[in-house]
């Protein structure tokens, strides 16, 4: 792709090194960027296929000054154009985007990681359905990344109350097939004709429309509630722990 | 003698087109051609030819796929000019090739200035065709005339310039010895405008502003010196009614989109469709669908021209459904309101008065914390093509349904080349392209083809799609109907009933306009999706 190919691997800490910015800087380059990139880009930056500006590593530019520069000049030869935003203009737009990395890295009061780490994989049986870096079910969501996907408020969540939010990409579908075959699964991606699934035996299975006697999402998530179940100090532990998981590409 | 008469019949195999401007009107009269943008000047995307039918569409196969060297949209209509298909690889380079084999004859490149912005893409919707040339208008906003035997460009010549936002996607419209055209930039604090070159010499015979000037009538429907950088810009292209020797054009969104509040009044022409005397430029009458538009609505459709029997008695009717989520029906002699109804789901306006003005929801405006408003800033449609069966007396609308966005109001400064819009609105649905991995809930929107009679507004059926849609239809005269989606299918309708008979998955959005052509007596349906041109036919 032509795109600034971005995953995960700049940090807060590191990004702000680079520049000082302000507050002020950071919204004012918001507003910019809601104004003048949003069109493409999307309000979280990615709405470009395998461009993801939110998550700050830029395969064109690793620093802010060229970060600034590509902002200013385009890219010739892709559909990114230039502006004519001041030096100073294009700054607040990279302090903006840095910002976004950051967003996600505030610290759970009082959580430990290591011990969240052993929660998550002994006491809580997230990994009967949740995998990390290659261990653990697939019939969940993958969590290896999660840490820069989701601020912490938002994983808390999940595990207090798993129906709050359920993202369209985490909905579950029961179908029946018109020979009476049923399937329960993730699903990936859904089209007209068509829903394809990561079944409860974590096996990739496409289902025609056309065959399926029967076909619903599943109004609750499968994940059960931990509320309750969990101490405030062992979520705080295990959301210490998912917010280090940042995936191979931060590695 | 028999070599001689060999080698002029090959002779004449390879005459270049002539496509006369009667031609053009009389398109109809030559089904296995495909001369302008929408198939006709009427603007109708429906295919004389019925070869392919619903009992045999089954039997569709594809002949040949032509990949572009481009990964941006592929929004091009191609023509079929008796066996040449010419269309555009985005952003500006003009192909011809064999319309039965899809091998390529030749490629015409322009590499459009750096300085180029489009809002959405650097895209192009197509070509048009007069006496042996092609004409392309670029996204850098110059107006090219080529030589359609060999590729050469015979004329080159700025419209408007890159660097204050001008751009320009449509494909141009030839009517008598002048080809017609009209600028984006809408989103960039341009004054819109629609122009006529003289097709032999590329030399500007009119030009009329989308925008009235100062002491113009329409201009004090601006405050203040809002008009100098409202927008209206033109992103498809017109049509032509040659008994009334009226052209019809639909102007775009007043600017900023979303912040309304500086240009107060209803912002002439912006959001009207305009009709036109193609000699000379001059106004005859205007319908303006969105008066003082919050919501980047624009009037972004083909005029669709259709004769009817109305109540009674035959009439020149236009066909549009807008963006703003309402379907009308007007004379088009003189731009009367006949009928208009809601095909989507629309909160901004409670309906339409007796004059087809829009009554305002109370509170339906941009607010700083968001608004939610149907349709959303996509609209109930968009630039891609409806379709009008004059067999079905249907008017097939690929729409966008239950879809809204939330409007922020937000501040906009102009400055030269600069984005001049306000705040974007957010949506759960995409705006231009979808993810390859497609995965969103029915309820923040979906997208179908309908068919409706316009004669009554009222919806006859519909096909439903999981995604929203970018893909224009086509209607045919053995009343197939053809579309696509954004989730990679292409496929046929029957389209008296809506019940699908075919479908192939092309892998890509199709984010075009399917057309239909035959050559040797073959039927061909040509679409593209992603960035590939696709052919079928029986097989």
């Amino acid at each position: 792709m032509w795109a600034i190919r971005v995953s995960l691997a700049l940090w807060a800490g590191a990004l702000f090194a680079q520049h000082g910015y302000s507050p002020a800087d950071v919204d004012a380059g918001g507003r910019l960027y809601r104004s003048n990139c949003v069109n493409c880009h999307g309000q979280e930056g990615t709405a470009i296929q395998g461009v993801d500006l939110g998550h700050g590593k830029f395969r064109r530019a690793s620093t802010d000054d060229e970060l600034a520069r590509i902002i200013i000049n385009g890219i010739p030869g892709t559909p990114m154009p230039p502006s004519s935003f001041s030096q100073a203009q294009a700054d607040t737009i990279v302090a903006y985007l840095r910002s976004l990395v950051g967003a996600g890295t505030a610290t759970v009061a009082g959580g430990d990681a290591a011990r969240g780490k052993a929660m998550f994989e002994g006491k809580g049986g997230c990994r009967s359905c949740h995998r990390v870096n290659g261990n653990g079910s697939r019939v969940g969501p993958d969590l290896s990344e999660i840490g820069a996907l989701r601020s912490p408020a938002n994983i808390e969540q999940s595990i207090r109350d798993p129906n709050a939010e359920i993202r369209p990409e985490n909905r579950y579908v029961r179908a029946i097939t018109r020979d009476g075959a049923t399937f329960t699964g993730r699903v990936l991606t859904e089209d007209t004709f068509g829903v394809q699934i990561i079944d409860s035996h974590e096996k990739l299975v496409s289902l025609s429309k056309a065959n399926l006697r029967e076909y619903a999402f599943l109004k609750d998530s499968p994940m059960p509630s931990f509320r309750g179940k969990l101490s405030a100090q062992e979520v705080a532990d295990l959301v210490s722990y998912l917010e280090t998981l940042k995936g191979v590409d931060a590695q | 003698m028999k070599l001689r008469a060999l080698l002029l019949v090959l002779a004449a195999g390879s005459l270049p087109a002539q496509v006369s401007f009667d031609r053009l009107v009389h398109a109809g009269q030559e089904p296995q051609n495909w001369l302008s943008y929408s198939g006709a000047l009427h603007g109708q995307r429906y295919s004389p030819l019925n070869q392919i039918t619903p009992q045999n569409v089954k039997n569709l196969e594809l002949q040949w796929a032509f990949q572009a060297r481009s990964v941006e949209k592929f929004e091009a209509t191609p023509l079929v000019v008796d066996g040449t298909l010419y269309t555009v690889q985005a952003p500006n380079d003009v192909v011809a090739l064999d319309a039965a084999t899809g091998r390529v004859f030749w490629v015409y490149s322009y590499k459009p200035s750096p300085q180029s912005r489009p809002c959405c893409g650097k895209v192009n919707r197509g070509l048009a065709i007069l006496g042996e040339t092609l004409f392309m208008a670029t996204i850098d906003a110059r107006l090219i005339a080529i030589d359609a035997a060999n590729g050469h460009p015979l004329w080159n010549i700025e419209v408007a310039k890159p660097e204050a936002g001008y751009a320009m996607t449509l494909a141009p419209l030839v009517v008598k010895d002048k080809v017609i055209v009209g600028t984006a930039g809408g989103e960039y604090g341009i004054r819109g405008f629609i122009a006529a070159y003289e097709a032999k010499t590329g030399k500007e015979a009119w030009r009329f502003y989308t925008i009235p000037g100062k002491g113009e009538p329409g201009n004090n429907t601006w405050s203040g010196d809002s008009w100098m950088h409202g927008g209206a810009s033109v992103w498809v292209t017109g049509a032509y009614d040659p008994d009334l020797n009226l052209t019809y054009w639909g102007v775009g969104n007043p600017g900023p989109d979303w912040t309304s509040e500086v240009r107060g009044g209803d912002n002439l022409y912006s959001d009207c469709v305009v009709a036109l005397d193609p000699d000379t430029g001059k106004l005859k009458w205007y319908f303006q669908f969105t008066p003082h538009d919050d919501f980047d609505y624009d009037a972004v459709q083909v005029p669709i021209l259709a004769e009817m029997d109305w109540k009674g008695s035959p009439r020149k009717v236009m066909l549009w459904a807008n963006r703003n989520g309402f379907f009308y029906v007007l004379d088009r002699t003189n731009g009367q309101f006949l009928l208009g109804k809601p095909f989507t789901k629309v909160t901004w306006a409670t309906g339409l008065d007796e004059r087809g003005r829009p009554m305002r929801a109370p509170g339906a405006v941009p607010t700083p914390e968001g608004n939610k408003i149907y349709p959303g800033n996509m609209g109930g449609t968009n630039w891609n093509s409806a379709s009008y069966s004059p067999r079905t007396g249907l008017f097939y609308i690929p729409l966008w349904d239950n879809y809204y966005s939330e409007f922020v109001k937000g501040p906009a400064e102009y400055a030269e080349g600069r984005i001049y819009a306000g705040a974007m609105p957010r949506s759960p649905v995409p705006m231009i392209q979808a993810p390859q991995v497609q995965n969103r809930k029915e309820e923040d929107g979906y997208g179908a083809i309908r068919a409706f009679d316009p004669k009554t507004g009222e919806k006859k059926w519909e096909f439903k799609l999981s995604e929203v849609t970018d893909s224009g239809v086509l209607s045919t005269a053995s009343d197939l109907v053809f579309s696509g989606g954004r989730d990679g299918y292409f496929f046929a309708l029957d389209g008296r009933n809506g019940e699908l008979l075919w479908k192939a998955t092309l892998g890509g959005q199709v984010s075009s306009g399917p057309m239909s052509y035959s050559v040797g007596g073959k039927q061909y349906i040509a679409v593209s999706a992603g960035s590939t041109l696709f052919s079928y036919a029986l097989r």
